[in-house]
Parts: C-alpha cells; sequence; structure tokens
C-alpha cells in the first residue's frame, strides 16, 4: 500500500512542494489536500493587479481542479483542518472529515495582523491575504467612495493603487516617517512617495491609528493625537503573522512561526511544513522565491532522496505597481564601515544605491532606473569581488557588455510582437502568455515551454525582466547553488571537487559517488562529466564517445540536413600551394558542395555524408593535416596578422610565434571553445584582444590579453602582464589554459569564467606564484600528450568504424 | 503477426549508441540503451526531422543532436512540453542478434 501524504494549505508554497515531489516521485505517495479556500491553488501575489483591474481571476489560477485530478490527489478545497492527533496520526476537518496520514505537510500561510484597536471589527475594515478581501473590496469600490489604507509597505500600497484605480479617493497611513522602511532607504522612499501623490494618493505619515468609529459600518479612523479622517472603507495592511495556531494546538514546537529545521522538518519527524507559517533559523519569509526554495528541499525530503538542505535565502523586492520602478535587495542601510556607491539624477527621477563590504554587494537599492536590478541580486548572493568594475558598475551591466539586444528595461515597453529570441523567434507576446497561463517562476520553465532563451541563450536576461515583471519578484532566479541538470542536486562547483579530491575516475564512479537521480545522466550532464573527467585525469579516464555530442563524435560540425563541414588545421593561418590544392583535390573528389574561408582563417568544407568522412580525412592527412577541431569545446585557432616579417609596423614575428601557440595547444579539450590570436603591433589587425587568450606585440616586448570573445556579448580581454620573450608567452599561455580547464564550469567561456572568479584571482594564480605557474604549465604539456594525436588520422585508420558505416540496407 | 528482420550482432551497436539501417522509405534508428534493451525509431526528429541516430542515448530515451529535444525511445513521443512524435517499430534482441519489424509501425503518428 502506498503511504499517505496529507497536504495542509492549499497555497502558493504547500502545492508547489507538491510539484516538486510528483517531478522526484510521481509514485510514492497519496495524496490528500485540504485548503480553507473555496478555490483550487492561485497566484496570490498576483491579486494586486486583480484589484488593479489587470488581471481577472481566471488568469491567477496555477493548478487547475483538473490538475489535481490528473495526479490522483484528492482535493477538499473550502474545508479548513481544525485539529490534529499526532499520536493516531489523523486529522480531522471543519466538515466532520477524519484523514489518516503516514506523513503531512503543514503549508498554512500566515494571515494578516489586525492592528487591535477599538472598532476593528465593523463592516468594512479588512485585511488583504485572499479572494474574497479582493471580493469585497471590489464590492464596497462600488458603493462607497473614501478609502484609508493602513500601513505604507508592499501590500498597503499595491492595495491603495487598486482601490484608486477602481476610482476610489485613497490615503494612506502609516506610522513611520518613511515608506516602504523595509525595503527602501530615505531618498529612495521620497522618490516613491511624491510619484504616488502625482497619481493622487494621499499620505498622512507618523499617525497612530487609535480607533476605528462607525455605527455598523466602518465611517471614519481616529488617531492618537485625536485627529480623524472619513472613511467607507479600511483596508489593514500592517504585516502579516505565521498561521500556526493548528500546529501549536497539535503540540508542535512554534515560536513566531512552526520552527523546522535545514530538512524543513518540524520537531515532529513525520511532520514538514513550508511557507509563510515556517520559522526557518529565526527568519520567516514573506515573499515567495524563498518559500520555493524551501519545497524543493521538502520535496526532495518526502521522495526519501534525503540530500538536500534549505540554508536561508535572501531576498528581493519590486513593487507592482505599474510605471513604478522599484527594486531593493539585501541591507541596502549601511552600516558602519560599510561603503557606499550613489547616483543620483532628481531630474531623471533617478537614484541608485549599492552597499559594499569587502569589495562586494550587500545592498541594493533601486528607484526610477531598475534596469540592473538582477544583476546586482546575482552578485550580491553569489558574492561577487566587484574590484574589477566597480568604478563603472553603478552605469549597470551594458558597460561591461551587452547582447546588442539594447537593455532590459526597454523591454517591457515593447509591443507584444516584438521579437525577443531570435533564435527561435519568439515574441514577447507568447512568452507573457505562457507565464500567465501556464504559470511559469522561472526561466528554465519559460525555455522549456517558449523555446525562448534556449539556444544562444542571449535573451536570457530580456526573458528574466519579462517574468520579473509578469510574476512580481515571486520569481525564482537562478538559485545560488545551481544543480547542473535535473539529473543530481550538485553544482557544478561540487562535481569539480568530488572528482578531484575523491579521485573518482570514471562516470560510472561519479554516478554512484554524487548519487546521481537518473541512471545513466543525460544529454547536458554526461558531457559535462565526460570533460572534467578527461580534464582532470588524462593519462586514467577513457574518453567516453557516447558521451559526447555528435560534433565531437564524428569530429565534424552537424549541418542542418545531416551532413558534416570539415575544417583542416591551417597552423596560424598560414598555408602552402600544395596545401591548398590538397584540399581542392578533396573537394572536387567528393563532390563537396561548397567551401568557404572561415573567420577564424582557414578553409570549411560543407556538406560532406558522414560516410565519406573517414576518407575524406585520410586524404587531408596524407597531405599533412590534422583536424581543426571547429566542431569542439576544445581549443579552435590562432589567429595571426602578416606580422615583423612583411608588415611596416611589425614589431615583432606574430606569424611565427602564432604557430608556436598553436602547435602547443591543439587537440586540447576545453570546457568550452577556446580561442587565440597574436597582433604583431598594436593596430592588432588579429583582433587579439577579443580572444580568450591575445598577444599584442610592442617593441618591447609581448602583451598578453585573457578572457576576450567576440561572440553574443562583446567582451574586450583584460591585460594580464606583459612578459619579455616567446618562451614567456607560451609559459603563460599554457598556465592560464590549464588553470581554466581545470576550474571553469563546462560550457562557460573564459570571459564569463574571468568575470565570476575575478581577474585578481587569476593574477595571483599566474603572476604572483611562480612555482604555481610552472606547475600549472607542466600539467597542461603533460595532459597534452594524451590529446595531440590527430582523431581524423585515427579515425581513417579504422577508430570507431561503427560510428561511419550504416548498417546494410533491408527490404521493408 | 509479426515479421522479425535479423538486423545485426548487438555487439555492432554501441551501448547508449545506435546504428541506422536504411529502407525503401527511410532511414531508421536501432539504439541500444544501457541496459542492453533495443529500440527501432524512424530517423526523423518530428521537430525539424533532425537525425536522432546523432543524438546522446539516456535512460530510455534520445537527445536530438539539432536541438535537444528529447525523444522517448518505446513510445516515438516527445518528452516534456514539446510535442509531437515519430514512428516505432517491435525490436528485440535474441540469442545476440537484433531483430526488427519492419512491417509493424506504430501508427500513432
Ligand atoms: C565556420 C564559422 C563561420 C565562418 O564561416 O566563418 C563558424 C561557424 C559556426 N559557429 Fe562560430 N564560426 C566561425 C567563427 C566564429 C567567430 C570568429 C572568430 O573565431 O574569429 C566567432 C566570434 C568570436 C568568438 O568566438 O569569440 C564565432 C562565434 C560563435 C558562437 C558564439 C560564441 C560565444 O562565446 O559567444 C557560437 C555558439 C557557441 O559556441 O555556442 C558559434 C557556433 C558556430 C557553429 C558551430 C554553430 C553550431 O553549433 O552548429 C557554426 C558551425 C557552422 C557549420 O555548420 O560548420 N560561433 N564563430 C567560423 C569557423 C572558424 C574556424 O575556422 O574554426
Ligand atoms: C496582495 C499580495 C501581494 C503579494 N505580492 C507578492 C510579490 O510581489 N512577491 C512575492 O514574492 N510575494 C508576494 N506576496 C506574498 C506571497 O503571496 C506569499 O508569500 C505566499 O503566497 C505564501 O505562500 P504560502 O503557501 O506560505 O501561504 P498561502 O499562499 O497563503 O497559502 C496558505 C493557504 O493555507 C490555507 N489554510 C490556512 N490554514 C488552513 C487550515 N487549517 N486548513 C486548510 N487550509 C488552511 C489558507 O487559506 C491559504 O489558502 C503577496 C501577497 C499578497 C497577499
Ligand atoms: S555560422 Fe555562426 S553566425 Fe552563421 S548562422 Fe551559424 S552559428 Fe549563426
Ligand atoms: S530537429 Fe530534433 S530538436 Fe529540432
Amino acid at each position: 500500500m502506498k503511504e499517505r501524504l496529507v497536504l495542509v494549505g492549499n497555497g502558493m508554497a504547500g502545492v508547489r512542494t507538491l510539484e516538486e515531489l510528483l517531478k522526484y516521485d510521481p509514485e510514492h505517495y497519496e495524496i490528500t489536500v485540504f485548503g480553507a479556500e473555496p478555490h483550487p491553488n492561485y497566484n496570490r501575489i498576483m491579486l494586486s493587479p486583480v484589484l488593479a483591474g489587470e488581471k481577472t481571476i481566471d488568469d491567477i489560477i496555477l493548478n487547475s481542479r483538473e490538475w489535481y485530478a490528473e495526479n490522483g490527489i484528492t482535493l477538499h478545497t473550502g474545508d479548513a483542518v481544525v485539529a490534529i492527533d499526532r499520536a493516531a496520526r489523523k486529522l480531522k476537518a471543519e466538515s466532520g472529515l477524519e484523514v489518516e496520514y503516514d506523513r503531512l505537510l503543514l503549508a498554512t500561510g500566515s494571515n494578516p495582523f489586525i492592528i487591535p484597536v477599538p472598532g476593528a471589527d465593523k463592516t468594512g475594515v479588512l485585511g488583504f491575504r485572499d479572494i474574497a478581501d479582493v471580493d469585497k473590496m471590489l464590492e464596497a469600490a462600488k458603493q462607497y467612495k473614501k478609502a484609508v489604507v493602513i500601513g505604507g509597505g508592499l501590500l498597503g500600497l499595491e492595495a491603495a493603487n487598486g482601490l484608486m484605480k477602481n476610482g476610489m479617493d485613497v490615503t494612506i497611513v502609516h506610522l513611520m516617517d518613511i515608506l516602504m522602511e523595509r525595503q527602501l532607504d530615505h531618498p529612495a522612499a521620497e522618490m516613491l512617495k511624491a510619484s504616488l501623490e502625482a497619481r493622487g494618493m494621499k499620505f498622512l505619515m507618523q499617525a497612530s491609528t487609535a480607533e476605528i468609529v462607525g455605527a455598523d459600518r466602518v465611517s471614519g479612523v481616529k488617531f492618537a493625537d485625536g485627529s480623524e479622517v472619513e472613511a467607507d472603507l479600511v483596508v489593514m495592511a500592517v504585516g502579516i503573522q505565521p498561521n500556526i495556531e493548528l500546529a501549536q494546538q497539535a503540540g508542535i514546537h512554534c515560536e513566531r512561526g512552526i520552527v523546522v529545521n535545514d530538512t524543513m522538518q518540524t520537531f515532529d519527524p513525520r511532520v514538514y511544513a513550508v511557507g509563510e507559517c515556517v520559522q526557518h533559523r529565526g527568519v520567516c519569509y514573506g515573499l515567495v522565491a524563498p518559500l520555493f526554495e524551501q519545497g524543493k528541499v521538502a520535496a526532495n525530503h518526502l521522495a526519501r532522496i534525503g540530500i538536500a538542505r534549505y540554508e536561508g535565502s535572501v531576498t528581493s523586492t519590486k513593487l507592482k505597481v505599474t510605471g513604478i520602478d522599484l527594486f531593493s535587495a539585501g541591507e541596502f542601510n549601511e552600516q558602519e564601515g560599510d561603503e557606499t556607491l550613489v547616483l543620483q539624477d532628481p531630474a531623471q527621477g533617478v537614484y541608485k544605491k549599492l552597499v559594499i563590504r569587502d569589495n562586494r554587494i550587500k545592498g541594493a537599492v533601486m528607484y526610477g532606473d531598475t534596469m540592473d536590478g538582477t544583476w546586482y541580486f546575482q552578485l550580491l548572493r553569489e558574492g561577487t569581488d566587484i574590484a574589477d568594475f566597480r568604478s563603472t558598475i553603478l552605469f549597470g551591466q551594458h558597460d561591461v557588455g551587452d547582447a546588442g539586444h539594447g537593455d532590459t528595461a526597454r523591454v517591457l515597453s515593447l509591443s507584444d510582437d516584438a521579437e525577443i529570441c531570435g533564435c527561435n523567434g519568439v515574441c514577447k507576446g507568447e512568452i507573457v502568455d505562457a507565464i500567465q497561463t501556464k504559470g511559469l517562476f522561472t526561466l528554465d520553465d519559460v525555455k522549456a515551454h517558449t523555446k525562448a532563451a534556449s539556444s544562444c541563450g542571449s535573451c536570457a536576461g530580456l526573458v528574466e525582466a519579462l517574468l520579473a515583471n509578469t510574476v512580481g519578484e515571486g520569481y525564482d532566479a537562478a538559485p545560488s547553488k545551481k544543480a547542473i541538470c535535473a539529473c543530481t542536486e550538485h553544482s557544478h562547483e561540487d562535481i569539480i571537487k568530488a572528482i578531484k579530491e575523491h579521485e573518482l575516475k570514471d562516470m560510472r564512479t561519479v554516478f554512484d559517488f554524487l548519487a546521481w537521480k537518473t541512471p545513466d545522466g543525460c544529454a547536458t550532464c554526461r558531457p559535462a562529466l565526460n570533460y572534467y573527467l578527461l580534464a582532470n585525469w588524462p593519462a586514467d579516464y577513457q574518453d567516453d564517445m557516447q558521451s559526447r555530442f555528435i560534433n565531437e563524435r564524428a569530429h565534424g560540425n552537424i549541418q542542418k540536413d545531416g551532413t558534416y563541414s570539415v575544417v583542416p588545421r591551417m597552423f596560424g593561418g598560414l598555408c602552402t600551394p600544395s596545401d591548398l590544392r590538397a584540399i581542392a583535390d578533396v573537394v572536387e573528389r567528393y563532390d563537396v558542395p561548397e567551401m568557404k574561408v572561415t573567420g577564424g582563417q582557414r578553409i570549411d568544407l560543407f556538406g560532406i555524408k558522414k560516410q565519406d568522412l573517414p576518407t575524406v580525412w585520410k586524404d587531408l592527412s596524407d597531405a599533412g593535416f590534422v583536424s581543426g577541431h571547429a566542431y569542439g569545446k576544445a581549443m579552435r585557432t590562432v589567429k595571426t596578422c602578416a606580422g615583423k616579417t612583411w608588415c611596416r609596423f611589425g614589431t615583432q614575428n606574430s606569424t611565427g610565434l602564432g604557430v608556436k601557440l598553436e602547435e602547443l595547444t591543439w587537440g586540447s579539450w576545453m570546457p568550452h571553445k577556446f580561442k587565440l590570436a597574436v597582433s604583431g603591433c598594436p593596430r592588432n589587425c588579429a583582433e587579439a584582444t577579443i580572444k580568450d587568450f591575445g598577444v599584442v606585440c610592442v617593441d618591447s616586448g609581448y602583451e598578453l590579453h585573457i578572457g576576450g570573445n567576440g561572440g553574443i556579448k562583446v567582451r574586450v580581454t583584460d591585460l594580464l602582464c606583459k612578459v619579455d620573450t616567446e618562451e614567456d608567452v607560451l609559459e603563460y599561455c599554457g598556465a592560464f589554459t590549464q588553470l581554466y580547464r581545470e576550474e571553469a564550469h563546462y560550457l562557460e567561456r573564459t570571459a564569463p569564467w574571468v568575470e565570476r572568479v575575478s581577474l585578481g584571482y587569476i593574477k595571483s594564480r599566474i603572476l604572483d606564484d611562480e612555482a604555481g605557474r610552472k606547475a600549472l604549465y607542466e600539467r597542461f604539456k603533460f595532459g597534452q600528450k594524451f590529446s595531440q594525436i590527430d582523431p581524423w588520422k585515427q579515425r581513417a585508420e579504422g577508430a570507431e568504424a561503427h560510428e561511419f558505416m550504416p548498417l546494410e540496407v533491408v527490404s521493408q | 503477426m509479426s515479421n522479425w528482420t535479423e538486423i545485426t550482432p548487438l555487439d555492432q551497436i554501441p551501448q547508449l549508441g545506435s546504428r541506422v539501417i536504411t529502407t525503401d522509405t527511410m532511414e531508421i534508428a536501432v539504439f541500444r540503451t544501457a541496459a542492453d534493451e533495443v529500440f527501432a525509431v524512424k530517423n526523423a526528429c518530428p521537430h525539424k526531422a533532425g537525425p536522432l541516430s546523432e543524438g546522446i542515448v539516456h535512460g530510455n530515451a534520445v537527445t536530438c543532436p539539432l536541438h535537444n529535444w528529447k525523444i522517448d525511445l518505446s513510445s516515438g513521443e516527445a518528452l516534456g512540453p514539446d510535442e509531437g512524435c515519430t514512428n516505432t517499430f517491435p525490436a528485440k534482441v535474441d540469442g545476440g542478434i537484433v531483430y526488427v519489424d519492419l512491417k509493424n509501425s506504430s501508427r500513432a503518428c
């Protein structure tokens, strides 16, 4: 018989946990859900737009009743659980229904805090929490004129905005001297207040409510100083209280919320709890992003995988009032010893403040221009050292490089038919529609459902901006620790470390050691593991062809019609008449449909049939060519310019040095593609300053540049150092390459890697530590012994023949 | 009624790999999983006819090499949010030899 799981609280955190659980293990439990509200699970954070008339209730349903039925979940709506008997493992609902459980999940959310002043129970005094509250407000707006909202926080302002949109005259009463004091500092709060006043909202600041006056229905609010305002409707939005009544009554340990440990278990090991009702490491959360993280962890344990831990969250906030851009995250009020970076432009209505400690962002407040909010938030959560771009950070990420799409803020003002994803032709309207109708919260969800951002990824920032704007900050930004794929909980970092420290030398051992959830991984993790194993154990690991993408397996680029392209290596771009003749012969011999000079200074042959590959390679290999690895996450090309031999400006032999660098590095497998260039003088005709490793020759030596990228997101290199001799160039190049090979994440090019680990770190490893540099260089050369074997020659000689030979033709 | 055609010894197909057979009308990819199960699937992805034989095999599924759709090898259906399916053919291993029934394609698609 299946184990029985009962969920109390049919809200956002609880149902999200069930969704995660069904992904892990749809069969293990017989699931029953009790919800006090008469509705299936809906998106509570969208109540504000519903109140403002921008959405309807139907738009915000997340899980329809059919969803529960399809997943075999018994749902009782409009039936609150009133008692839990933990000894008998049984609970009782209002309707009298009794249900037994093996595991219990509490997700009872919270209740709006109603200030206990005389008159607080009069008709027309409401909280702002659920559909019923919104219905009552909309009803009141039809008959009455004057509304008072008590509480100038996030919720209060959204309520006030909604009531105003419904034609009411709204006054906001706030105890503090600034609005949203939990999210904003003084200047930002003042700017917010000014723009809300310009829309017609009225404010009573530092006003302490003493009494609600009226007969049956409220007619006004009286304050401690004796003054009074008229009101036909009072909305109390002064805070929330974790809803712990049921848990307390059942004798489960509670403080402010239901106390849970890092696995989301309460003091009764059969009982888990998630959401706003929970207190974790002393903190109760009131935003959905942390609750979803909790849900993931609880599901992991309910599914008996038992490895996830919840370690707390940093949250960020955004106000969902159309036309007002506001963002805040972390510790935005500086403490002693902190530094602040401030940009203030009152004329444009822009204010940005970053709180910095030890060159790391601790908090951010932005008003008017929140385009870089998600970027700052990411830097904050990842604890990135910002020393390298501190002087420009306030100007935003586009200053560091952007995808040519323009800024993310502008995306919000685009029309619905504006194309967001250029690779897959997905428009803004389709994305927003999918987010709303399918209830998507993460970038991964949007990728899967719309294909936007799933190819080259350059529009991911735009999609995130749409997500953030459509679902508020409720969207799951990439979690601070990200699993490499759905087959495991582990991040790239964890995996690299385990492979090194525990000397894991084949894939099966990695799967077992790290408790992989799938029998043989997937198309995301297997290539990554194959690379990590190869990079760490070049002498021991047997390269696994079935874990390589077809391009690397067939040593050619697969084309849209299933044929392949072939690019022979031309060291440093140099070639001879006989080289060119040999290539021309191959083109004629095999009827190659098209040839072209590539952007990497060599020649591409397109449209070669798979079964012809081995013979094409044999002919090229007989003429002295090796594979150009134009298909691989590997060292690609070394671009060179004319240099000292011919050019009137040349300072060094850039072509010769390019050939030496290519001889050193060819064949090397990398986390991502890796390109080099050598320019003979600062005119830089070989474009060395947008390469992964670039050399610019000068009269007195060689400037070494790293971390450039000319692709999706152009990034100019950082100057690593200047060296005197060609031998030094080779040594520094080998050492830098090896550091990247050992430490970068699979599919992370040098540009994002350098930004992630910081230039300072790379300098400390390559410049400051001479012995370390030499050791890296030695390890690089050691690995090259195993990789500088021409894969084309091997295959021309018969290796992996099955890859290229179709089985015989049969009759159907 | 089944019409088993003898295809190849099992060891001619790499584990987590495939080989292609060409019939009068189409290419069929014959996959071998880690557990030595075999599946025969029309070698055309439901998305844009990508060659599924060139994909990475995991569990009982293959990821198409062109745009990463995942196709269930036993049903020929796209997994996850993608929708579409490709024909499958009964396949079995008997005495170390792979057989495919080329006459009884699933008509689901
Ligand atoms: C053949 C070539 C275009 C040409 O005819 O010139 C080419 C062709 C492809 N490029 Fe490129 N790139 C070529 C030079 C470049 C350059 C220019 C350069 O190297 O100087 C760039 C920008 C420089 C850079 O990488 O920083 C370039 C940036 C990209 C990118 C974006 C990389 C990035 O980090 O942003 C991709 C996508 C990727 O790697 O994920 C890409 C991906 C591709 C792929 C492999 C697409 C694919 O996955 O199938 C194309 C294969 C075509 C085919 O079927 O053979 N190609 N690609 C060039 C081969 C150079 C060579 O000799 O090996
Ligand atoms: C108007 C509004 C706007 C918001 N905007 C944002 C935003 O922009 N961004 C953001 O991150 N967060 C926002 N929030 C907060 C967010 O909605 C909550 O953090 C989230 O819904 C909490 O999820 P939960 O599952 O813990 O609680 P809930 O979603 O409240 O679910 C709890 C459910 O349990 C039910 N329940 C309680 N007791 C029982 C019982 N004994 N038996 C049966 N059922 C019971 C309740 O009726 C309720 O339906 C907003 C909230 C509101 C009200
Ligand atoms: S060759 Fe490069 S730029 Fe051209 S279509 Fe292919 S990936 Fe895009
Ligand atoms: S053709 Fe298979 S995913 Fe596009």
